[in-house]
Parts: C-alpha cells; structure tokens; sequence
C-alpha cells in the first residue's frame, strides 16, 4: 500500500479521524492535564513535593520491590517455560493456561488472597509466621504480590523463543562432551537472554504503577510499607492536587522511560532472534 | 522434543518445582478464594452477595460500567487497527506507540488525571457543575452528526447516478445531511427535555468518571489484539470486495469481520476482564460512595476494611469465576484462530 498511490480500501481518514479523536480525548488531554498542572507548581513547590523523607522511601521501595520482584520472576519464569516446552507431564496443559490468570484475575481479589493466606491465622501464615516469615503487612508481602502479578510476563515471552530454538545445536554440543549443565549455559541461555531481559523489564514496568494489589497486603505504613502510588492517593485525600500531580509526573516519567527501554530491547531481541 | 536428553531425576525435580511454584502462587490462592467464599455454607455466600444493598449495587454498577467502557474501545479498537494495519501514512509508528501509552502509566496517575480535568479545582470541574447540561444537547447533537457524516462516506453508494443528481456532490449531500441530523437532535433534546436544568452535572465520583476511567485503562487491548491479526490476515480479500463493487459497509460487514472475529473475541474478553477488575484508577475517581459508586473490586475492598471477609470473599469468588471462565474462553479461541500465539499483556 505505497502512500502515494490512491488508497483503494475505504475508509482511512474516517478511521484515523476517529482513532485520533478518541485517542485525544481519552489519553492525551488527561495526560496533557497531568503535566500542565506539575507545570503550574514552582521548581520550589515541585522539588517540596517529590523529594522529601517520605517520597524517597516510597520510590525506593516502589523499585526495591519492583526489581527483587523482576529478578524472582526472570528465574521462576524461566524454570516454568522450560517445563512448559520440553516435557511431557499430566497436567501440562492446565499448568499452561494457568500461568496467565494473574493478567485475568482482578488484582483487587489477588490482594484479598495474598493478604489472608499469608496473614497469622491463614493457610500459609500459621507455617511462616512461628518462623518468623511475615508474608503479609510487610515488604516481603508486596514482593510476593508482585512475583504474582508479573509471572505471566517472563514465562510468556520465554516460551515462544525456547520452542523455537533448535535441538541440533544441543546434540552437538552434547556429542562434543559438554555436560549437560555446560550445554545450557553455553548453547541455551544466550539466545534466551533478549527474551529473559524484555520479561524482566515488562514485570518490573507492570510492578512500578501496580495498587490494586499491593495496597491490601502491604499495610501501607509511611516509610516502611508505602508505595508511591499509595503515598498519590495519600495525597490527593489531603486534597493536596499539586502535590499528588508532582509524585505522578516522577512516576510517569519512570514508566516512560520503561516504555521505550521495552521498545529498544523487543527491536534488539527480534534483531538477535533473526541472527540465530 | 529433547525430553531424552536431560536424566529423569532432573526432568522430574524441574517439573515438581514449577509445579510447586505454580501451586503455591496461583492454585492455593484460587481456593482460599472459593473456601473463603463458601465456608460458611451456600445460604451464607448466597446472603453475603444478594442480601447486602451495597454490594448488590456493586454488581449492577459493574455491569453497566463495563459494557459502557468495552463498546468505547471496541469501536477505537477496530478503527485504530484499520488504519494502522491498513494503511501507510506518516506519524504511523507514533500512532501505534501512543495507543500503548495507558499501559505504561500506573492506574493510580489515571485516575489522578481524571480528578485534575473533572474535580472541582480541575480544569472542567467548574464549567460542567455549573452549565454542564447546558452544554450537553450541543454535544449530543454533534455527536449525532459526526455520525452521520461517518456512516454516509461508508454507505455513499459508488456506481455513477445520471447527470444532476444531487448524489454526484457528496459534499453537499453529507453536510446537509448532518445540518438536518444535528437541528432534528437538537430540537428533540429540548422538546423532550432530556437533560435536567436545575441539577449540576457530576462526572467526577459519579459513573462517567467510572466509566472514563475504566476506559482508559482498558484501551490498548483491542486494538493490539486486532492489529496482528489484521496484518497476518492481509488486504487481498477486502481489495477483491471493493474492485467488486462492494461499498465500505458491505466490505467491511461481509469480509472483514469474519476474518478477524476471533482476533476480536479475544481482545474483547482480555479487555473485559481487566475492565471488569479495574481497581486503582477507579479507587481514584469514586470517591467511595457506598451504595453508588463502588463497583465490585471497591466493595471487596471496602468489605476487606470492615473485617467482613466471608463478604469479601463472596464478591471476589465472583471475579474470580470471571478470570477463569476467560481463561477458559482464552484457551479455547487460542486453539482455533490460525495466526495467534499467547499474547502478554
């Protein structure tokens, strides 16, 4: 379809008039708000607002758990694709559908479940708790949820990469007298590599902006338990619109930022994949 | 498959591990759902949902919510991927980039942007308290004719009409049209006074905002299900239809949704989920009116905080049942359509 020649299909201002209207209205202008009302703040007012005490303990716990919860993900993802892809097992097929039910299930009622189970009386938390594990109302309960919430992620984009990869290269390297465990990390990991980073950057991006869930298991204490959506929703019941708008933009900027990282490395992944 | 090349012991412990992983983090949770839900009998869980007022608000408010959300994106959704998937015109890698965008933005800051256009500090909040249902018939009017003016450059019949006829100035034709449309709209509107004059209007903490919000959460998930498929499928068909003399209703009617239904059945339902669990940015923008604006993942909320949980458990075994009958639906349609792998996020 050259662009010079006379569109054949019907239709094209139509839908890309509509497409950019809706998209205006519904994603640009609130966008758009968001930035001009940071705008409207002094540096001053701005800096007051993002770079406090309790702001900087909230970002670093939004990342801290974000990337601890990123690297679980990368390794257990990882575990589970391969499972996925190179045995036989009953059950192969329910544990398949499975694994995307973080992305169907409400993260609100994940929540609920993580906070009950892992809590004093819960299923798990009266094995954990004499033991001194404190899964829920605690970081290691907003890590849990994150593993959760981004688990669908690795597997996903691992899993089509490693059904694609040849087995000859295996056997030679097996025929050549590697061992096994030498053969996976020479011959298997590296082209996984692209597909394990852009998993690993998809969960920690979904992690960072993530509420629904976090908000029922963490205990949202100031300092300790506070992610930085939580401390927005703090704010904005202050009725502090200015401020809440500032933590917003920071984390918009973090996403944006996430977003064309995951870009570059699906467009390095793809170029890497076509090498192989 | 190379099962033989790895020893049984390592076959075997890999897949009770990830059989373990999965257990813990995704099976044990569905069932303290449903045991939770149901450990105190079936006439409990049935009083917990339909005996409490506010949570079967919440049922209903979730059920008028959605469809609103999900119709919004389904149209954008098919018209974004006509054009992308279609057509070569420049800004397209910007156009597909930005309909990303609400995937990347924390539901939360969503919500957020909402309060800053409708709250009553915001940048709309004030005007649309005070002359929003003013305003509304005008709004509703031009909607009506953009309508129009879509539909007519669809259905404009192409094969030539005799010498001064007035069908050879579809210019005119369509701007006439939708004069006549926005004067009959209009005039209706205040004939049959549809919009109240002695009320403010409230979107913000209201179901608008609800269903904006939700919207905009939810909006990516058809259009990138559809573009894929779209461009996989290829314009031959639909090419063929027109040189045919097909119209742009026609073509699109006849060929093009057969071929993407079941593109389009998967992104409505990944969206229908997500739509249907929206938590963050819909906490933003209710305002937690019991009893008006809580949908259902509010009201789990709000039972959680009251230490009602048999309650709470009782409206989210609901969501639950919802998340795996899309799985179930997912799985399904994965296996029929020709072109689609799973897809994330």
């Amino acid at each position: 379809m050259p662009s010079v020649k006379r569109r054949v299909l019907p239709g094209f201002s139509l839908s890309l008039g509509y497409t950019v209207f809706y998209l205006t209205v519904l994603v640009l202008l609130p966008v758009l708000a968001c930035f001009s009302k940071a705008a409207s703040l002094t540096l001053a007012q701005f800096g007051a607002a993002v770079w406090t005490e309790r702001t900087r303990a909230a970002y670093l716990l939004t990342l801290g758990t974000s990337l601890v919860a990123a690297v679980v993900n990368v390794f257990l993802g990882l575990l589970i694709a391969w499972v996925l892809v190179r045995y036989r097992f009953p059950g192969r097929r329910l544990m398949d559908s499975l694994i995307d039910l973080p992305l169907a299930l409400p993260t609100a009622v994940g929540g609920l479940v993580y906070a009950s189970l892992y809590a004093k009386k819960g299923w798990l938390g009266r094995y954990l708790v004499p033991l001194g594990i404190q899964a829920a109302y605690s970081r290691l309960a907003i890590v849990l949820v994150l593993v959760f919430i981004g688990l669908p992620f690795v597997v996903r984009t691992v899993q089509p990469v490693l059904e694609d990869l040849e087995a000859e290269s295996e056997e030679a390297a097996a025929s050549l007298g590697a061992t096994r465990w030498q053969a996976f990390r020479r011959v298997i990991l590296p082209p996984l590599c692209p597909a394990l980073i852009t998993g690993f950057a998809l969960a920690f991006a979904r992690s960072l902006g993530e509420y629904g869930s976090v908000v029922f298991v963490s205990g949202n204490m100031p300092y300790k338990t506070e992610i930085a959506p939580v401390l927005i929703v703090a704010r904005l019941e202050e009725f502090a619109y200015g401020e809440a708008t500032a933590i917003a933009v920071v984390l918009l900027a973090i996403s944006f930022s996430m977003l064309v990282l995951i870009n570059l490395l699906e467009r390095w992944s793809r170029g890497s994949e076509a090498h192989v | 498959m190379s099962d033989a090349q790895d020893p049984a012991w390592v076959r075997w412990s890999l897949t009770l591990a990830a059989m373990a992983v999965v257990g813990v983090l995704i099976v044990i949770p569905v069932a303290q759902v449903f045991v939770g839900a149901l450990g105190n009998g079936l006439g409990a869980y049935w009083d917990n949902l339909f005996a409490d007022a506010d949570t079967r608000h919440s049922i209903r408010l979730t059920l008028t919510v959605v469809p609103l959300a999900l119709g919004a994106n389904l149209v954008f959704g098919v018209a974004a991927a006509w054009t992308i998937a279609r057509f070569r015109f420049p800004g397209r890698t910007v156009l597909t980039a930005l309909i990303d965008l609400p995937f990347s933005v924390s539901p939360v800051v969503a919500g957020l942007m909402f309060v800053l256009i409708f709250g009553l500090q915001g940048y709309l909040g004030p005007f649309l308290r005070r002359d929003g249902y003013a305003v509304m018939p005008y709004l509703f009017s031009l909607l009506g004719a953009g309508l129009f003016a879509g539909v007519f450059v669809l259905f404009r019949p192409t094969r030539p009409r005799p010498r001064g006829s007035l069908w050879n100035h579809p210019g005119l034709v369509g701007l006439l049209g939708s004069v006549a449309v926005f004067a009959i709209l209009f005039f209706a509107q205040q004939y049959f006074e549809v919009w109240p004059r002695d009320q403010s209007l409230k979107i913000l903490f209201a179901t608008p905002g609800l269903v904006l919000a939700t919207a905009f959460v939810t909006f990516p998930f058809v259009a990138r299900e559809l573009i894929p498929v779209m461009e996989a499928i290829g314009d031959d068909e639909e090419m063929a239809a027109v040189s045919l003399g097909a119209n742009g209703w026609q073509m699109f009617w006849r060929v093009t949704v057969p071929n993407i239904k079941w593109g389009l059945a998967y992104g409505i339902i990944l969206c229908n989920a997500r739509a249907m669990g929206e938590f963050g940015a819909v906490y933003v923008v209710s305002g937690h009116i019991a009893g008006q604006t809580d949908t259902m993942p509010l009201r789990v909320e709000k039972l959680f905080q009251e230490y009602n949980l048999p309650g709470s458990f009782a409206v989210a075994s609901l969501l639950t049942l919802l998340a795996i009958l899309t799985l179930i639906v997912k799985t399904g349609l994965e296996t029929r359509s020709p072109t689609e792998g799973p897809h994330v996020d």
